[in-house]
């Protein structure tokens, strides 16, 4: 359920977009939405959409489902490194949900799926051949 | 130098569980806080109009449970963070103490965690930070969530399953010794390994058990040591911290700054290092947190937790017994289980504890909210500092 300060991130996924901030006075990009860089406790921050490249830093295969998870146990709730630099938890899509198929640091993206009235971001492994995420976004082109 | 040094001493003078912990489906929360409270009372050798400060985590508070027992406090700590909150309560009673706010604290704990009468609701609000990011993705409570970190920390480290696995073997060990823990049948790596898998890496074995039960404690000046029933512990150096609200946010998989930086407050406080430490109660819901813990601290240098325990250093005969009462694994686990380790390190303290260590003279208590969210920490002793 969204508040004001987190409805530009659902806005972003209903229109296919990862969207995090970064405060324009360190460049530091965060998640989860909030109005103040927790890095440097600036109010001056901004919307941005991230690449969607991500890896599997970790996760659990959880074996008791969650109320309205009954068909997917076991399922893998999982915590993925973003290319910008946070961390988000998700969950794992297009893999089968075993300790064999899911290893960390493996390659991911954003898809997102229908769930309800939101469009939830998720993560499908990506080819190891795309090209390397770029500088932590905002390093370059925002200054002091 | 110690920051404590020149301060005035502060004693745990009572110190009781509920008589009874397991399955209390005739006791409510409330209930189970008003018999933890009258057993410290009564084992301070006190009664409820010598209370004049208390202490406990909402629901159902500090205002309901001081109104319960007839106590008109002029000092009130309701600090709701997790199982570790009775260990802050004991660090802000400290503070009230010397200032002179308050004579005699009474913190209490109770918790219908497994019958679940008048229980605290668990899931997120829906429209906070967690009930919007991690609660969507089919997460319920701590077993989905507080695990996570692990195969990040197996990963770097080189920790396997079955060193993960003997963190249950060797706290069933001292279970055994205790009449009043929950398991107390041997088991071992392969048994841990067997049991039903909840949440890959975590076995059944490997998580903690949920029991309806409570306990108190009585907290005061150490100038009035020897007026009680019961030798005094004395209190020498408290510690706290919070790090994040939501796993997922936790800054590093490996290590646990809230455990790190409460546990340097309280070993600075009292001017010790991990050495001086005799006997030590590092909260286990799930059977890596002890590993975090003794890493945190300095027990053993980062990665060494999981080979330390499984050499047997912690449990019965080991040099650094851990977890004596068998721990939230194999003795009880309300959902907030600070309380009984507090409650161990007073029995280990006093020469009363069911499975008793010779003669500690310093026991640490590492406590932890929700997942890894939050950390208190004691350093208790026989002796004032």
């Amino acid at each position: 359920m969204p508040t004001p300060e987190t409805q530009p991130f659902w806005d972003g996924c209903a229109a296919g977009e990862l969207r995090l901030q970064r405060c324009t006075d360190c460049s530091v990009p965060y998640f989860y939405p909030r109005p103040v860089c927790p890095a440097c406790g600036s109010t001056r921050v901004e919307w941005f959409t991230a690449s969607g490249r991500a890896s599997l830093y970790s996760y659990v295969i959880n074996h008791r489902p969650a109320r309205g998870f009954e068909d997917d146990a076991p399922y893998a709730i999982a915590v993925v490194q973003l290319a910008e630099g946070p961390r988000m938890m998700t969950n794992l899509t297009g893999v089968p949900s075993t300790p064999d198929d899911l290893v960390l640091d493996m390659p991911l993206r954003v898809v997102f799926e229908r769930r309800g009235d939101v469009s939830l971001p998720m993560f499908t492994p990506a080819e190891p051949a795309e090209p390397a995420p770029p500088a932590p976004a905002g390093a370059a082109e925002v200054g002091r | 130098m110690s920051q404590g040094q020149g301060q005035p001493g502060v004693i745990i003078a009572g110190a009781a569980e509920t008589t009874r912990l397991g399955k209390l489906p005739g006791v409510s929360t409330l209930g189970l806080h008003i018999e933890g409270a009258l057993n410290a009372v009564a084992d301070a050798g006190l009664t409820l109009r010598d209370i004049d400060g208390i202490a406990t985590v909402s629901a159902p508070g500090p205002v309901q449970v001081a109104h319960a027992l007839g106590i008109t406090p002029g000092w009130i700590d309701g600090t709701g963070v997790g199982g570790t909150s009775f260990l802050l309560h004991v660090r802000h009673a400290v503070a009230a103490i010397r200032a002179g706010y308050a004579r005699t604290v009474l913190i209490t704990h109770g918790e219908s965690g497994r019958s679940r009468v008048d229980a605290a609701r668990m899931a997120p609000a829906p429209s906070s930070p967690a009930g919007q990011f991690e609660a969507p993705y089919g997460t319920l409570g701590p077993t989905t969530t507080f695990t996570i970190p692990v195969l990040r920390y197996m990963k770097e480290y080189g920790l396997t399953h079955e060193q993960l696995a003997y963190v249950a073997v060797a706290q069933r060990r001292w279970a055994a010794k205790n009449p009043r823990a929950a398991f107390r049948d041997p088991i071992t790596v392969d048994d841990v390994l067997a049991s039903r898998m909840v949440a890959y890496p975590f076995h059944l074995l490997e998580c903690c058990m949920v029991t309806d039960g409570g306990g108190a404690l009585v907290v005061t000046a150490a100038d009035r040591a020897g007026e009680f029933r019961r030798p005094a512990v004395h209190v020498l150096g408290t510690g706290e911290s919070s790090e994040t609200p939501m796993i997922s946010q936790m800054a590093d998989f490996t290590q646990s700054q809230a455990f790190r930086l409460a546990g340097q407050a309280a070993f600075a406080e009292a001017g010790i290092a991990a050495a001086d430490v005799g006997h030590l109660m590092v909260y286990d819901a799930f059977a890596h947190v002890p590993i975090y813990g003794l890493e945190a601290l300095g027990f053993v240098a980062k990665g060494e937790g999981g080979p330390f325990i499984a050499e047997g250093h912690t449990e019965p005969g080991g040099r650094l017994p851990m977890n004596t009462n068998g721990g939230g694994l194999s003795y009880t686990h309300t959902g907030m289980y600070g309380m009984f380790a507090i409650q161990e390190g007073v029995r280990q303290l006093r020469g009363e504890a069911a499975a008793q260590v010779a003669g500690p003279e310093i026991s640490v208590i590492v406590g932890n909210g929700g997942m890894f969210a939050t950390s208190g920490v004691l350093v208790l002793g026989r002796q004032p500092r």
